[in-house]
């Protein structure tokens, strides 16, 4: 039997492909419209304004873009929790996709902030205000990202062949593993209590008190979605064969979640008396493409024989997580409407380019790893 | 071994596949129901019963405020230029007026803002309707409305701010904003239900900015900057208390009737004292005093004979302040973060014990 060591290997290949040249090339074109949004201000760059003071580089960047960060978290769940060792081959480029996730989005919040310079503030004790949901957001992230790196480092030292260090790394590994599953489920439900300030600035639609309960579910939805979304793709790219039978039991999970999902919402709405919100209120339709996508994910995976075609996972996974980006969208920026005065906001071309330079930064990072370290599962012969 | 066996073997191994799977089936959808049921008691338990929403603060008692009447301003905006003299702010020009207002050099000559803004702490705004014939008319008139720092009895905003930048003062209630702690968030600016904090957009170092009723002029003993200066009363300056008082003896008076209005700081102590003026009530008062029960109650309140949500400001909100519903879900899940430590005992105990069946990591 082959040692531990080869588990994983690096895919190996040339790094300087089109698509890292791509991604590089855009991380650039934001590079420069970062240039000016530091020496002119956020409004030279952005279309942020008194009256949505949070766009695009919020509630994507930051508030998207963790959740697609929450691969880790829920495979973690599964196989060391759950203690379901079938996920095992999935863990590492789930928890390095973790990793790009949480550490750009910590990043995209030092675009957003407008005092940047003090945002250590957030660490030190005697700034704390400790009613602020946001502090406890921003603690979780920063811990978390942490976590993340103890949790992919045996990745790196097998890479570089530091057993020792390694050896002692895994004997405490498990108060990582407990830390990265409590503090997602604490920061990815806050990110719902965030919005609950806001009142009746949100749509009924989406103001609740379930708020941090759905953002949790969309959060534990969109880590599945993600997994078999990349699984699929890096199965294509880089001609490896199907993980569709791991793949097929996360359908399921999926299934449970979405339904949970669509139950709670709909009660919730009955609940709070604003069902009638649905036909014709302001901003329905986006809540209606928000359920058609949700539903239509959930639905092509209750007939049992599409759980194990992968055609039917990837789009299946692919609604599922255009509707959890829609539902936080919604809550963060469609379904909000400022205080006083007529605002609007539409991201500027400028804004939109740092969005994207910040996911091609992520993605150029990924190809770089999953080339040159220990990420994927080995494929032995006898499968391939 | 024999073709039966195998047979027999794998039957018994898919058997207890089966059932494990069965059970983690009915495992997810118990909690799920469990789950569905918890959340629809928290959604559906009243106010007062629901354990996710904290009780609102009440209002210092020795809390200072302003008293707006809009149907003592005549629009003078003596208040907006002396707000801008006192707390040293930059003329505020609007698009419109940059053509012939470029003035010598970069400074523009006239200011002449129209929205609060980082540039602007206090504005007077007008409202008008068809001919604008009738002053306090909402029909065929107009009125005007003074647009500033509410100063919250229960803040959204220093509920929100993660670096204690907004602060509320517990004696005056005044509520303050450090920009040495600040780190540019905007949480507050999002959170404000009046749309009060901003940012400037157009600074590479911008700062939040919004009104702090002069809290540099009250430690001088002399009064805000508004109140000081408005020839007709209409901006008073006192006790929120006091204020409350005031307004509803406003509030009360009959068109016809002649009545007294007090200026500067309605204790007369203030700033000095300074003689009132007696008005002849020409437009019937509204009975709402904004900012009375808005939110939890604000320590600057408004009267009008014009409705409020005419002079857009926001009339559909709650009598408690949004942070008794954030704070409550907090205070909730994280109370002595009894709950998360919990949990991650949990936690820690079935990752310790899980990692050790797992060859690798």
């Amino acid at each position: 039997m082959s040692s531990h060591a080869h588990e994983h290997q690096p895919l190996g290949g040339r790094v300087l492909t089109l698509p890292f040249l791509i991604c590089a090339a855009l991380v650039a074109v934001a590079g420069v419209i970062l240039f000016q949004r530091y020496t002119q201000g956020l409004g030279a760059a952005s279309n942020l304004n008194d009256g949505y003071p949070w766009g695009i580089w919020v509630a994507i960047d930051v508030v998207i873009g963790s959740a697609f960060g929450c691969a880790g978290y829920v495979i973690a769940l599964l196989c060391y929790i759950l203690n379901r060792g079938e996920y095992h081959p999935l863990v590492r480029p789930a928890v390095l996709a973790s990793l790009f996730g949480y550490g750009l989005a910590g990043l995209a919040v030092l675009v957003d902030l407008g005092r940047y310079w003090n945002f250590y503030h957030m660490m030190l004790p005697w700034y704390a205000q400790p009613n602020s949901v946001m502090l406890e957001v921003g603690l979780c992230v920063a811990t978390y990202t942490l976590v993340l790196v103890v949790e992919f480092a045996p990745a790196f030292l097998e890479r570089f062949g530091i057993e020792g260090l390694r050896a002692k790394l895994n004997k405490v590994l498990w108060v990582f593993i407990a830390l990265g599953v409590l503090l997602p489920t604490m920061h990815q439900s806050s990110l719902g209590t965030m919005m609950v300030i806001v009142g009746h600035k949100l749509s009924p639609l989406w103001q609740s008190q379930m708020l941090p309960v759905f953002f949790l579910l969309t959060a534990i939805l969109m880590g599945f979605a993600i997994v078999v979304w990349e699984s699929v793709m890096a199965s294509l790219n880089f001609r490896r064969p199907m993980e569709t039978p791991v793949l097929s039991k996360l359908a399921g999970l999926m299934l449970v979640v979405a339904s949970l999902f669509v139950v709670l919402r709909f009660v919730d709405l009955i609940v709070r008396g604003q069902i009638g919100q649905i036909f014709g209120g302001p901003q329905s339709g986006w809540f209606v493409v928000e359920m058609v996508l949700m539903i239509s994910g959930l639905a092509l995976l209750i007939p049992k024989a599409n759980r194990n075609r992968s055609r039917a996972l990837f789009l299946s996974a692919s609604l599922l997580l255009a509707a959890g980006i829609l539902y936080r969208l919604n809550v963060y920026l469609i379904g909000f409407t400022p205080a006083v005065g007529p605002w609007h906001y539409f991201p500027s071309v400028k804004e939109i380019m740092v969005t994207v330079g910040v996911f091609a930064l992520e993605i150029a990072l990924y190809l770089l790893f999953v080339k040159k370290l220990p990420v994927m599962h080995a494929v032995h012969p006898e499968h391939g | 071994m024999s073709k039966n066996m195998m047979s027999t073997n794998k039957m018994s191994k898919s058997r207890t596949s089966v059932s494990r799977r069965g059970f983690l089936r009915n495992a997810v959808k118990g909690s799920a129901a469990a789950a569905a049921a918890a959340c629809t008691t928290v959604v559906a338990a009243p106010p007062e019963a629901n354990a996710l929403v904290r009780p609102p603060k009440p209002l210092p008692p020795d809390a200072v405020g302003l008293l707006y009447d809009s149907t003592l301003c005549i629009g003078c905006k003596a208040c907006v230029t002396a707000c801008k003299e006192v707390n040293h702010m930059p003329p505020d020009v609007g698009p419109a007026q940059q053509g012939w207002n470029a003035g010598g050099g970069d400074k523009p000559i006239y200011d002449s803002p129209v929205e609060l803004s980082a540039k602007t702490l206090n504005v007077i705004k007008a409202y008008s309707h068809g001919t604008g014939a009738t002053k306090d008319a909402a029909e065929n008139g107009f009125a005007f409305i003074k647009r500033q720092c509410l100063h919250c009895a229960d803040p959204s905003c220093v509920s929100v701010c993660p670096v204690s930048a907004m602060t509320k003062d517990a004696k005056t209630g005044i509520v303050n904003h450090d920009p040495s702690a600040c780190i540019g968030c905007r949480y507050c600016v999002l959170s404000c239900p009046f749309g009060v904090p901003k940012y400037d957009y157009n600074d590479a170092f911008g700062e939040i900015k919004k009104c702090q009723l002069c809290k540099q002029q009250l430690a001088k003993n002399e009064l805000p900057g508004c109140a000081d200066v408005c020839p007709t009363g209409a901006t008073l300056f006192g006790r929120t208390e006091d204020l409350k008082a005031e307004a509803k003896r406003r509030t009360a008076l009959k068109v016809g009737e002649y009545a007294h209005f007090p200026r500067g700081d309605i204790a007369g102590k203030v700033g000095g004292q300074r003689s009132g003026h007696e008005k002849l009530v020409e437009a019937a008062y509204q009975t709402h005093i904004y900012g009375e029960k808005e939110l939890g109650g604000t320590q600057c309140l408004a009267v009008s004979a014009v409705p409020f949500d005419k002079l857009n400001l926001p009339t559909n909100v709650p009598e408690n302040g949004y942070p008794t519903l954030s704070e409550g879900i907090q205070h909730t899940l994280y109370a002595g973060m009894i709950a998360p430590a919990t949990v991650f005992a949990g936690l820690a105990y079935l990752a310790h014990r899980n990692t050790k069946n797992h060859t690798d990591e």
